[in-house]
């Protein structure tokens, strides 16, 4: 904490280096303007080369007295439980965070912090109408611990899970990742495009070579997408740390993001079409965050992160049994008159649900499987459309907070989903009394204060690990044999 | 119509299954009023300007029928209204608040009075002249739908009382 400069009522300042890493950020458009300037180009007369020059200059210059009066007019503190950050020299910009409703943590590092040491902190809070916090930039390791604080909260109390090491859960390796992305519908297009103009360039070479130009911005665009998606799921992890689950990412710009287990609203893995006959899917997590518009009450703001972005369906079931806990329900399928309300999900379509998760299947050309934790429910609606009550079918939701996400039991008989509105409530309203103050489900929260037993193996490593009554043992079990192996 | 619930004190943490769950409510037949003047309104300018058209076109007899079909049409629309206005009802149970509705889509929505974020009270300017108010519970989720449309004023205010008063001591976290 040495480089930030402290005052005496406890106001902290970014980073020093914070203005030079926010120029940095710039530095692409800056070369883009410089290289598509007439001078960069090398035509055009002598006025015409020198205006890219100017105009290149005149960018940087504005960002660099922009930086620096942003970092002279930022500035943060701890009111107790409460962070405070100032910034904005015109319009002041105060904001409050309390710690007890920060949702998630992100660290986000682009290449040239990177290069610098610098590392941005984006604090997301919980509830509408309240605005995230953002600490750009300070040191890597100020940034570690600052998180640390910020995360304090969610950090189980019990000390013998808050020792769980930080295990990784999930890796993707970079050619699994490769091949996800060149079979995804995205790339279809794009290699679809680039073979047809291949071939008619064959064929009439002026006329594709006009339609390559008019076609070259969306091309670009797509291939830039599908850089996106490498660059963001490059060196995938996600580890297991006291404070939830930590996904760290990225190629140029790094991102380490923390997902207190308590905040998910809901789980998807989905299945595309072409990824099928690999077995991946992907996961994504619905966390609570704040709204960042106003939105009128029309739901509150999530923020969808990426849990696994491309995995086996084995890592994919592995993931969301430690975020939700418990076993999985048993699906059952929807009676057959749907399939003529429904002919072409109809194959997928399957639903559940125990005391604890609500899990429904839906898709027609890729499967989507959601899980819903009760205790997130929000409300429970049965939606019956004129087609359904010929049927004597009827849908169940389960909304949980904001616009995208929400369990549908679909399709389901009248009878069914009639027991299912009454059950689904009660369930709820049981599981939201059961996690009522309690913060979080927890890896091992029946391992909290247990007797002495043999319970599953906290880092999964095994099947059953000893549990002493104070801590867990080296001993371990698998398939009835034991063996030592330290946590 | 307005039923008053003040008999249904249920003390907290009282399981929804042991005493009767209240009964089911309908909006004010103001809500009907409002809706029929809304069509007939329409209806008749509608009506009016058909007949006028097809008249000049086509003569007085093709002005009549014209007219006359159109107001078949919004009668037929009036039926549909009045269908739509009966299925309105709700029903204010121990632990939540359940809204039913619909005539093509039916929908029942159950809210849990711990999940409101906030009661939302507002009346349009035909609303105001039925002098009537639309109640609606907003969640965090942004698909739960319950609102309650056509509410007498006194109503409307009790529920929005009632409804804070529950979900401020029924208040779940996210």
């Amino acid at each position: 904490m040495s480089s930030e400069v402290t005052s005496e009522e406890g106001w902290r300042r970014l980073h020093p280096l914070s203005p030079v890493a926010r120029i940095g950020r710039l530095l692409p458009v800056v070369v883009v303007t410089f290289v598509l300037s007439p001078h960069g180009r090398g035509g055009g007369g002598g006025a015409h080369s020198s205006l890219g020059l100017y105009l290149t200059i005149a960018i940087a210059i504005a960002a660099s007295i922009f930086g620096l009066v942003h970092w002279l007019v930022t500035r943060w503190r701890f009111d107790g439980d409460t962070m405070r950050i100032e910034t904005g020299l015109i319009r002041r910009d105060s904001r409050q965070l309390p710690l007890a409703r920060v949702q998630a943590v992100d660290m986000v590092r682009p290449l040239f912090a990177r290069i610098l040491g610098l590392s941005e902190l984006r604090i997301r809070l919980a509830g509408s109408g309240s605005t995230d916090g953002k600490l750009a930039y300070l040191s890597e390791q100020h940034a570690l611990e600052l998180r640390d604080v910020l995360l304090a909260g969610h950090r189980e109390s019990d000390p013998v899970v808050a020792a769980v090491p930080h295990r990784p859960m999930a890796t993707v390796p970079t050619g699994r990742l490769a091949a996800s992305i060149l079979f995804s519908g995205l790339s279809a297009v794009l290699i679809a495009a680039v073979v047809t103009l291949l071939v008619w360039d064959d064929l009439a070479p002026k006329k594709a070579a006009a339609a390559a130009g008019i076609l070259l911005v969306y091309l670009i665009s797509l291939a830039s997408a599908l850089w996106r998606r490498l660059s963001n799921g490059y060196r995938f992890e996600a580890t297991e740390v006291p404070e939830g689950l930590r996904i760290s990412r990225g190629l140029l710009q790094t991102v380490s993001e923390t997902i207190p287990l308590g905040r998910i609203q809901a789980v998807r893995q989905i299945e595309p079409l072409l990824w099928r006959p690999f077995g991946w899917c992907r996961l994504e997590v619905d966390i609570a965050g704040s709204g960042t518009r106003n939105q009128r009450g029309e739901g509150s703001h999530t923020s969808r992160k990426s849990l696994l972005p491309v995995g086996s369906r084995q890592d994919a079931w592995h993931l969301v049994h430690r975020v939700l806990g418990g076993p999985a329900p048993t699906l059952s399928r929807p009676p057959h008159q749907a399939r003529y309300k429904a002919p072409f999900s109809y194959h997928f379509l399957a639903a559940g649900h125990d005391t604890n998760h609500g899990v429904c299947v839906t898709g027609r050309f890729r499967k989507v499987t959601a899980w819903v934790p009760l205790q997130k429910s929000q409300s429970i609606r049965r939606v019956q459309g004129p087609i359904q009550r010929r049927l004597g079918l009827a849908s169940v939701h389960i909304d949980v907070a904001g616009r995208r996400v929400r369990g549908e039991f679909r399709d389901r008989s009248v009878a069914e989903a009639d027991l299912l509105v009454d059950q689904l409530t009660e369930l709820s309203r049981a599981a939201r009394l059961r996690h009522g103050d309690a913060a979080a489900v927890r890896f091992t929260r029946e391992a909290g204060a247990a007797p002495a037993g043999w319970y599953a193996d906290p880092s999964g490593r095994h099947q059953m690990r000893y549990w002493d009554e104070q801590q867990w043992t080296e001993h371990v079990g698998d398939g009835g044999a034991t063996a030592v192996d330290r946590l | 119509m307005v039923m008053m619930t003040n008999g249904m004190a249920v003390p907290n943490g009282t399981r929804a299954t042991d005493p009767p769950e209240p009964d089911w409510y309908v909006p004010s037949v103001g809500l009907w009023n409002m809706r029929r003047a809304q069509v007939c309104v329409v209806t008749l300018v509608l009506a009016g300007l058909t007949g006028l058209s097809f008249g000049i076109k086509h003569g007085d007899l093709a002005g009549v029928i014209s007219s006359l079909v159109v107001v078949a049409l919004g009668l037929a629309f009036l039926w549909f209204v009045f269908r739509r206005y009966r299925a309105w009802t709700y029903q204010e149970r121990h632990e939540d608040l359940v809204v039913a509705r619909g005539v093509m889509v039916r929908r029942l929505s159950v809210v849990p009075y711990g999940r409101m974020q906030f009661v939302e009270l507002t009346a349009g300017p035909f609303e105001r002249m039925f002098k009537l108010s639309t109640v609606k519970l907003h969640t965090a989720a942004a698909a739960s739908d319950a609102r309650i449309p056509g509410l007498e004023r006194t109503e409307a205010t009790r529920l929005r009382d009632r409804l804070t008063e529950l979900g401020e001591s029924r208040a779940a976290g996210l």
